[in-house]
């Protein structure tokens, strides 16, 4: 059984609960036991290093000395935020003298950067699909705007993503778990991420060109694979609308949970009836068309 | 009590570094008197058995100095110098050899006051370490050693 | 026995106002071997080289110390004097009195004390001079221009037109280059093919200039005055002398949809071709990667249709032998194409073109017959984006330097669009305007001004495609950063200009440097802009940095003038200031060879009478040895020596630096 250090952050706790059942999910599926590590704590997001450079390297140094007491060599982080603060973390604990020497005493532990975070895209890629792609169940019949916001694919150090302009991974994993993805143009765009407490609107205007593009080649449903981007797109929808002349109603969900649709398991354990824009039309249209494989 | 005043040997290449003292000059930035160059077409050309000839002739300090990397007149002459240098110190190592009296440079043909820092440097340098008079003791053990090495 | 003359110079005040001139020369009389020494206010003056010359004759000199300037600024002279009083030149050498004494410190006994010291050190050197005599070598007087394009044509023409031999090399199957395709020029917006053109047409039919094109430099070896190349002519297929050039074969061909490149991709042509109506030589070559006969070994139309019998599939590449006193390369350069642009998709939308398809479609000539109609659907675009610096000056795309030549055609391609459709939006996107040079800056203004062409200074961040237009996103940085969205139906990108994909094997071939980015690196930058650090190959156009037209043929004449004044002499003279080998030390380990930055180094065996083997020796060809040295100091057997630093002059200058210690019990 493959063991991989897992890093939920706060929002796989909250308000992306359903981002945690659906992975959890395809973990179980794919006999990949997910190490959550212990006592976590938040990886500072966009908060700290608005404030403090130190703290907002410290803070997610922290949960990587973590990962290295417990002897993990790599590290799920679900969130792409946290993701982006444990690799810039690693990266300037790695490069960066005054961080090497100064971040061990802060968080009084030692910490050499062997501890690499992946995103779920990695992941996916790397260990689950092989596993589960004999326990594909249904097809899904319905077309797939993967959207990838900013944290997946910038900075580009950080990055693993190929084609980070125009990428392509999340369109594989959706064509090999069954789906349709579409070509869009929106799909590394801004979602208008931390000003979705302060600046609703900015968010509501930025949000409104990625939804209109993404119905307009006819869409059934946004992929992400970022809580952010979840609430931006699907949270602030009524914002959103009302830059749009008619209102839309594409349901955003995770790319785990549309894997555990194709592999068969309950919409309910996935976590469906706990988006704002109801995902009932869509797991309808799904269900009419879907074919047992 | 008169202050001691080191003599420095500086192995400069043609096109870079004495391009560059005689800019100092024609800019007329003034530095010690201790330093006498000697002119190499290329830092590649300059033996460094010289530095030991230099320093058995009762130099203090030997500064070698040449075209920045990438900018050598004969395109990659100063890249074997700077080879030839690092593998020429590990010998001085080893044969007891005070490498604070060794310096290695890249002066360009336009850096005319960094030459003269760099003169007024390794004097100030060199007189801080005193008269190579360890050399002498060097070069003697090393005499009398091959002297019973032959009576053997 | 050495008798050696030292010669003081007071420079007016410059050396004498720090410097006890008279106490050198005192002190100078006194050293081992000098039998003459004197000061003078100006030794470079005439007197004071008379007093050279006469002392010379008078006291039988073997060697003359001038203790003056940098040798760099009257070694020449000097030497000439000594010359001229029947002494060898390289028997006199220049102590550095002024720039590295005089000027450098203040009047103190130790600075007399350093300039004598300097003065013992040459007279110690100058005791172990040899005569030393320049060195000839033969030139042939025939050039290679590499490159057809307007860089390579005007150094042809210049070097034939001085009634030199020229063989031009072009790996197209017709000259004519970059410029051939561009439909206008700036600043003047005149026809590119009428005044190139007639250009061509002077090369082909020029008596001193032997064209081969469809044709490549396989190798190149010797040197200056005496290389020697071999060219691979590329097998045509067609036999250009019973060719009369009628084109039914082109006609006649099947294989008609070969994406164009002469029209950048947006035109299709035959399997055999002539690359443009213009082309010189105007006969066609076969595509034998595309044609049927030579897939799929059947067809033979073109054969069975070519009225002069001229087809011969038989053909085979041919490697000819030239000799060549000089080489120009002017290879020119490429551009980055619209799919090297992730954030303006890839290259996935074909509306989104580079400079050099939106020049086939502007010009009269092109696949569009100069109506501008997009590449997609042939609809003649109402609103063009211009995107300059696309690539340029964008080190996270890693061409951090300026292509320059865009800004200036950026324009002229708003330009031409407003002259074709009046009513119609153009949209420059630019960063700076570089418009410097004659004329250019006018333009821009007059782009601006009277064609009304709107310019936004600021990036664009992404181009997508909704409901058939191309969405432009960018930012208006002089209007307070605003996000700024254009739609447009067709997207000009001013792509950076590259070297060549295969420069860095040719100017491996040719053994010259380039730069990071491939460009061939000149000797000098501000000084020697023509020539590189290999004697007798120069530079002509953008393959040295990208460049303009006028800029090209500038030093593309700058060019043609350094190969002919190479030629006007019958025998190369160059300092005889080279290495040589000691052949009875040499045990032929070679290391030589592989630090030798001009492959100067050879294998020479040595024989007996009988012909049997001694051994193998290293030999340095004097025609390429430059004199560095390092060879010298690497050789382990100090088998190799350099003729005016030799090992036995250096050592008696570091002897003779300070008054030698005395060591007990040495």
């Amino acid at each position: 059984m493959t063991k991989i250090g897992y890093f939920p952050g706060c929002s796989l706790n909250g308000t992306a609960k359903e981002y945690d059942l659906s992975l959890q999910a395809i973990a179980r599926i794919a006999d990949i036991e997910l190490v959550e590590l212990d006592d976590w704590n938040c990886c500072g997001a966009t908060a700290a290093h608005s404030l403090n450079s130190t703290l907002a390297v410290a803070l997610p140094a922290r949960n990587l000395a973590i990962a290295e007491k417990m002897g993990l060599d790599e590290i799920l982080v679900p969130c792409a935020a946290c993701f982006s603060r444990l690799a810039q973390a690693r990266y300037e604990i790695k490069s960066d003298e005054k961080y090497r020497t100064k971040i061990p005493q802060l968080i009084e532990m030692e910490i050499k950067g062997t501890a690499n975070p992946i995103t779920v895209l990695d992941f996916l890629n790397k260990y689950a699909l092989d596993k589960i792609k004999d326990k594909l169940y249904n097809k899904l019949n319905a077309k797939f705007a993967c959207y990838y916001g900013c944290l997946l694919t910038r900075p580009e150090h950080l990055s693993t993503i190929e084609r980070r302009e125009d990428p392509l991974v999340m369109e594989k994993i959706i064509y090999l778990s069954g789906g349709m993805p579409i070509d869009w143009a929106f799909k590394v765009e801004c979602c208008g991420a931390g000003l979705s407490v302060v600046r609703t609107d900015i968010v509501g205007k930025l949000c409104a060109k990625i939804l209109d593009d993404a119905q307009s080649r006819g869409a059934d449903a946004i992929i992400v694979a970022c809580p952010m981007c979840h609430s931006n797109l699907d949270m602030r929808r009524n914002e959103i609308n009302k830059n749009l002349s008619t209102d839309n109603e594409i349901p955003v969900v995770y790319i785990t949970q549309i894997i555990g649709l194709a592999l068969g398991i309950d919409p309910k354990k996935l976590g469906f009836d706990k988006h704002f824009v109801p995902t009932d039309k869509f797991l309808h249209k799904l269900q009419k068309q879907t074919v047992e494989v | 009590m008169q202050e001691f005043e080191p003599k420095i040997v500086a192995f400069v290449c043609n096109w870079c570094t004495y391009a560059g003292a005689d800019l100092a000059g024609t800019s007329r930035i003034k530095y010690a008197t201790n330093v006498r160059i000697v002119r190499f077409p290329c830092t590649g050309r300059i033996d460094y058995m010289l530095i030991l000839k230099a320093f058995q002739n009762g130099a203090d300090g030997v500064i070698v100095s040449g075209c920045h990397p990438n900018d050598c007149h004969y395109t990659s002459g100063n890249f074997h110098a700077r080879r030839r240098w690092i593998v020429f110190n590990e010998l001085l190592e080893l044969l007891g050899f005070d490498k604070r009296r060794l310096f290695f440079s890249w002066v360009s043909a336009a850096e005319g006051a960094k030459w003269a820092n760099l003169v007024n440097e390794v004097v100030t340098e060199v007189r801080k370490l005193g008269p190579y008079t360890e050399y002498e003791k060097l070069s003697k053990i090393n005499v009398n050693s091959i002297g019973e090495l032959c009576n053997v | 026995m050495a008798r050696i003359g030292v010669f003081v110079c007071h420079c007016g005040e410059n050396i004498s106002s720090t410097v006890d001139c008279a106490k050198v020369a005192e002190i100078a009389s006194n050293y081992p071997g000098v039998v003459y020494s004197i000061d003078y206010k100006y030794m470079c003056s005439d007197p004071g080289q008379n007093l050279i010359k006469e002392a010379i004759q008078k006291h039988k000199l073997t060697g003359v110390v001038v203790a003056a300037c940098s040798p760099r600024m009257h070694e020449p002279t000097f030497r000439k004097a000594t010359a001229e009083a029947g002494l060898n030149p390289f028997l006199c050498e220049m102590a550095n009195l002024r720039e590295h004494c005089s000027w450098v410190h203040f009047r103190e006994d130790s600075t007399t004390e350093k300039a004598a010291e300097l003065v013992r050190v040459l007279v110690e050197k100058v005791k172990h001079n040899e005569e030393l005599f320049p060195i000839k070598v033969p030139i042939t007087k025939t050039a290679l221009v590499i490159g057809g394009g307007i860089g390579g044509i005007q150094a042809a023409l210049d070097i034939a037109n001085s009634g030199h031999k020229v063989i031009m090399v072009e790996k197209n199957p017709s000259i004519g280059g970059k410029m051939a395709q561009l439909s206008e020029t700036f600043p003047t917006l005149d026809c590119s093919q009428c005044i190139l053109t007639p250009r061509m047409v002077e090369v082909a039919q020029h008596p001193n200039i032997t064209l081969y094109t469809y044709a490549e430099i396989e190798s190149v070896d010797g040197f200056i005055g005496n290389f020697k190349v071999t060219i691979r002519q590329k097998a045509k297929s067609v036999d250009h002398k019973a060719c009369t050039g009628c084109g039914l074969c082109i006609e006649k061909c099947p294989i008609k949809k070969i994406p164009d490149e002469f029209n950048a991709g947006l035109g299709n042509r035959a399997a055999i071709y002539v690359p443009f109506p213009q082309a010189v030589p105007n006969k066609p070559v076969i595509d034998r990667n595309n044609c049927t006969y030579f897939l799929k070994g059947k067809c033979g139309l073109c054969k069975k249709v070519c009225p002069a019998d001229a087809i011969h599939y038989e053909q085979e590449d041919e490697l000819i032998k030239v000799d060549v006193g000089a080489i120009v390369a002017a290879t020119g350069f490429d551009i980055k194409h619209s799919d090297f642009f992730p954030e303006y998709g890839y290259g996935k939308y074909a509306d989104v073109i580079d400079g050099l398809q939106f020049e086939r479609l502007a010009s009269a000539s092109g696949p569009t017959l100069g109506v501008l109609k997009r590449p997609s659907d042939g609809k003649e675009p109402e609103s063009i984006v211009f995107i300059a610096c696309a690539g340029s000056r964008d080190p996270a795309k890693g061409i951090p330097y300026c292509s320059k030549i865009c800004c200036m055609y950026t324009a002229k391609h708003a330009m031409l669009f407003k002259h074709k459709n009046h009513h119609g939006k153009a949209t420059v996107f630019y960063m700076d305007i570089r418009a410097g040079g004659k004329m250019y800056d006018e333009f821009v203004r007059r782009a601006i001004e009277e064609d009304d062409v709107n310019y936004i200074r600021g990036r664009v961040s992404r181009i997508y495609e909704k409901n058939g237009k191309l969405i432009v996103c960018g930012v208006d940085t002089l209007l307070n950063s605003r996000p700024v969205e254009i739609e447009a139906d067709m997207v000009v990108l001013a792509t950076a200009a590259i070297a060549n994909s295969d420069s860095e094997e040719l100017a491996q071939k040719l053994h010259i440097s380039y730069d990071p980015y491939h460009f061939f690196s000149e000797a000098h930058p501000k000084l020697r802009p023509v020539e590189t650090n290999t004697a007798g190959i120069m530079l002509a156009g953008a393959c040295q940095a990208p460049k303009d037209i006028p800029d090209t043929v500038s030093q593309a004449s700058g060019t043609a003038a350094k190969v002919v004044a190479l030629f006007s002499q019958d025998e190369l003279t160059r300092e005889p200031l080279i290495a040589y080998v000691n052949n009875n030390t040499c045990v032929g380990c070679f290391l030589c060879q592989s630090v030798c930055p001009y492959l100067a180094i050879e294998k020479e065996e040595i024989r007996r009478r009988d012909g049997t083997l001694v051994k193998t020796v290293a030999k340095i060809n004097p025609g390429l040895c430059q004199g560095c040295g390092t060879c010298v100091a690497l050789c382990r057997s100090k088998s190799i020596d350099i003729h005016g630093y030799t090992n036995r002059q250096i050592y008696a200058e570091v002897s003779a630096l300070f008054n030698r210690r005395e060591y007990a019990g040495v």
